[in-house]
């Protein structure tokens, strides 16, 4: 509390000498920024970006606050309503929806009209809209798919699969070779989320798989019933690590690490822990999931992290500025290389980092995903829906024979979530 | 009240300070304890009625969220986890008696090892959770090497929905034992020598020395291990966040904890319903601390 009245108190002195000089270049005046960027390498990333932003303005009063990132998902409730800051880092689409709703951020549209952002960002305009309006900017995003093991899938005299029936045919050798195919944690939920997302758009396209989410269709149905079934196959092959409800998607990852399990189904951000662990960009690989109703166009899970002003900021027009700055080319082009961030940029301005799994994923994204782009399970689905369905996922997962009361069970749910 | 009637003048505060000083005293707890604890449960009550977010407008649904409650297949796990709490968590009380008797005697070094049983409840329940966790790791951990070793099949504790609430209150009970443990050591301290010396004359010893002569006079650490005890099942937060996270598919919650998920975690955003939930859990509270308060008003009154 004492710090915060002595930055006010340096503030409004500041604001105070500002007004009397004048207009020389940049912004003058406040900006605070919350972040949730609390891991070493993007906090390094974002702490260098903002004092980028400083150097072009040096009149401007930033004040950064960094929150631990699983704490900023329960505190953002609060900031947003008691304490606002000028830009606070979120997540897109559905979980946004809540704060859009409750007029907690700043319709940010005037952004993306004409062509440096609304063009250069066209990729990911729809996942920042809701009503037909923008509430915010993305800064980053990042492709899913299998990464795997391919001094394994060499030994056993695998290639990268493009279908179903060569994914589980592989899978086959992978078994008889005393391995297992994929390894998974699903302890906190969401992992099983990214497998079902795959599925179902690879087995019913993606309008179905958002109409699903969006309560538009119902869980227990025939549709949804064949993507549980592709499901069973590889459960019922022995594909999954035993045990994965005990671990975190961390956990998980020495089974692959020890060559026990051949693949998994993850996001970018499961590259930097697998070298760290000591796999060569020659034992490691990524292929898009394959397709399964032959016919359907691919659709691909890549959750975006943005930036957004809630509606109680105190300083806007400052805050527009550094969103601005945020998604420009340049910029985009360094805080996603793979010596920061190691993501996509947003920008089609910018140009990818030189790494093997940015060129495939941002290739992936760009040229073979014509179905669309989705942002994850849990960011797609209401929270409360995304709770109960990936816990769903889970025991089916453990005990595939409940799945008629996991179905069952995710109606009833749905029916109280999206009543309205 | 002699002293005030021999005519002198008195302030108001003089003829009244005998009785306005404990109040004074007692304001700002009481003031604390109205403010913190008695208006959030008249606040919880009311807020069991709405719907609400946490951000937009509450919206009056009667008794909805409580219509919902009794539906929901999660809130009948956690409660019944909550009585399996109760009742298995007792087994720290036995537990900690036996271990105060054994270390209740003069050896050298008996310092260190009274330390040593007492190491885990200093130690934070973070900590031991994680401990367990490792223990019970279906991978690496400890307990399916020794399954194994004696021809057992593996068990994943944490991973089965029959074994995970029973494996976290084995993790429970190792600081609560070391907890029930230090209170019957300090009550062992008050035990009169006397009154044993008079039962081994009359031919007391071993189990009936035990239960006739010093259990009766460890009654009052008794009935302190036994709401300590109680207070820990119920408050069973932290070890079930930390070593399962509610799972396997919400198999080890507890009410405490599915409030705090519905309510406050990252995907919860049903803060009526958290507090009809809260409404149940203070209910299964008052039963204890009434009675509780009982005994203590009926101690009290006995002396």
């Amino acid at each position: 509390m004492r710090s915060m009245l002595k930055t006010s108190a340096a503030a409004l002195a500041f604001f105070a000498t500002a007004t009397g000089g004048a207009f020389a270049d940049g912004l003058t005046g406040d900006l605070k920024i919350f972040l949730d960027t609390s891991n070493p390498a993007p906090r390094a990333t974002m702490e260098k970006m903002i004092a980028d932003f400083q150097a072009e303005n040096p009149d401007l009063n930033i004040e950064t606050t960094v929150i631990d990132r699983e704490a900023y998902k329960t505190q953002i409730r609060n900031f947003l309503t008691a304490n606002a800051p000028d830009v606070a880092t979120w997540y897109a689409a559905n979980r946004m929806r809540p704060y859009v709703e409750a007029g907690l951020f700043e319709d940010v549209s005037d952004l993306w009209d004409g062509t440096e952002i609304g063009e250069n960002l066209a990729s990911t305009k729809g996942a920042l809209t809701i009503d037909g309006k923008q509430w915010g900017v993305p800064y980053t995003y990042y492709q899913w798919g299998v990464y795997y093991r391919k001094d394994i899938f060499d030994e056993l005299g695998l290639t990268e699969p493009t279908t179903w029936e060569e994914e589980k045919a592989n899978c086959q050798k992978i078994i008889d070779a005393g391995k297992k195919c994929y390894t998974i944690g699903t302890k906190f939920l969401w992992t099983a989320g990214g497998w079902f997302d795959y599925l179902n758009m690879r087995t019913n396209g993606f309008d179905f798989h958002m109409d699903l989410l969006q309560g538009k269709e119902k869980w227990d149905s025939e549709k949804v019933r064949a993507t549980f079934a592709n499901w069973r196959e590889l459960i019922d092959m022995g594909a999954f690590i035993d045990n994965h409800q005990t671990y975190s998607w961390q956990e998980a990852l020495p089974f692959m690490v020890q060559g026990d399990a051949a693949a998994y189904l993850m996001g970018n951000f499961a590259v930097a822990p697998l070298r760290d662990a000591g796999l060569t960009d020659d034992q490691l690989d990524f292929y898009q999931f394959v397709e399964i109703t032959p016919g359907i166009e691919k659709a691909e899970d890549a959750p975006t992290d943005t930036f957004h002003i809630p509606a109680n900021a105190q300083n806007k027009e400052n805050a527009r500025e550094f969103l601005k700055y945020v998604v420009s080319p340049d910029v985009q082009t360094w805080i996603n290389d793979g010596k920061n961030l190691g993501q996509l940029p947003v920008n089609a301005k910018s140009s990818v980092d030189q790494d093997k799994f940015l060129e495939q994923g941002f290739e992936m994204l760009s040229t073979n995903s014509p179905g669309g782009v989705a942002q994850f399970f849990d960011r797609d689905a209401p929270a409360e829906m995304a709770k109960v369905a990936m816990e769903g996922m889970q025991e089916f997962m453990v005990k595939p024979d409940n799945l008629d009361k996991i179905l069952a069970r995710l109606d009833r749910s749905a029916k109280r979530i999206y009543k309205d | 009240m002699a002293y005030t009637t021999d005519g002198h003048q008195t302030s108001w505060w003089h003829r009244n300070q005998q009785q306005l000083t404990p109040w004074l005293f007692l304001a700002p707890g009481i003031l604390f304890f109205l403010f913190y604890v008695i208006f959030p449960i008249f606040q919880s009550f009311n807020l069991s009625l709405y719907e609400w977010d946490g951000l937009g407008e509450a919206e009056f649904v009667g008794l909805y969220n409580y219509e919902e409650l009794s539906w929901d297949d999660a809130f009948y796990t956690s409660l019944k986890n909550n009585v399996i709490w109760l009742v298995l968590y007792l087994a720290a009380i036995p537990a900690g008696l036996f271990i105060a008797l054994f270390l209740n005697q003069t050896v050298t070094g008996i310092r260190l090892y009274k330390s040593l049983f007492f190491f885990p409840f200093v130690i934070s329940q973070v900590v031991v959770g994680l401990v367990f966790t490792w223990f019970y790791d279906p991978t690496f951990g400890i307990l399916n090497v020794l399954l194994g070793s004696v021809g057992l099949p593996p068990i994943n504790v944490l991973g089965d929905e029959n074994w995970v609430t029973i494996g976290i209150i084995v993790a429970g009970l190792w600081p609560q034992t070391a907890y029930c443990m230090i209170l019957y050591l300090t009550g062992l301290n008050a035990v009169d020598p006397e009154q044993i010396e008079a039962g081994r004359l009359d031919g007391a010893k071993g189990w009936r020395m035990l239960w006739y002569i010093i259990i009766p006079q460890l009654r009052p650490a008794t009935f302190i291990a036994f709401v300590v005890t109680i207070i820990g099942a119920l408050r069973s937060f932290d070890l079930i966040s930390i070593m399962t996270n509610g799972g396997p598919f919400g198999a080890s919650r507890v009410l405490s904890f599915y409030m705090f998920e519905v309510a406050l975690s990252e995907y919860g955003f049903r803060m009526g319903y958290g507090a009809a939930i809260a409404v149940v859990l203070f209910l299964i509270m008052l039963m204890f601390i009434a009675y509780f308060l009982w005994s203590m008003y009926k101690e009290e009154k006995a002396r």
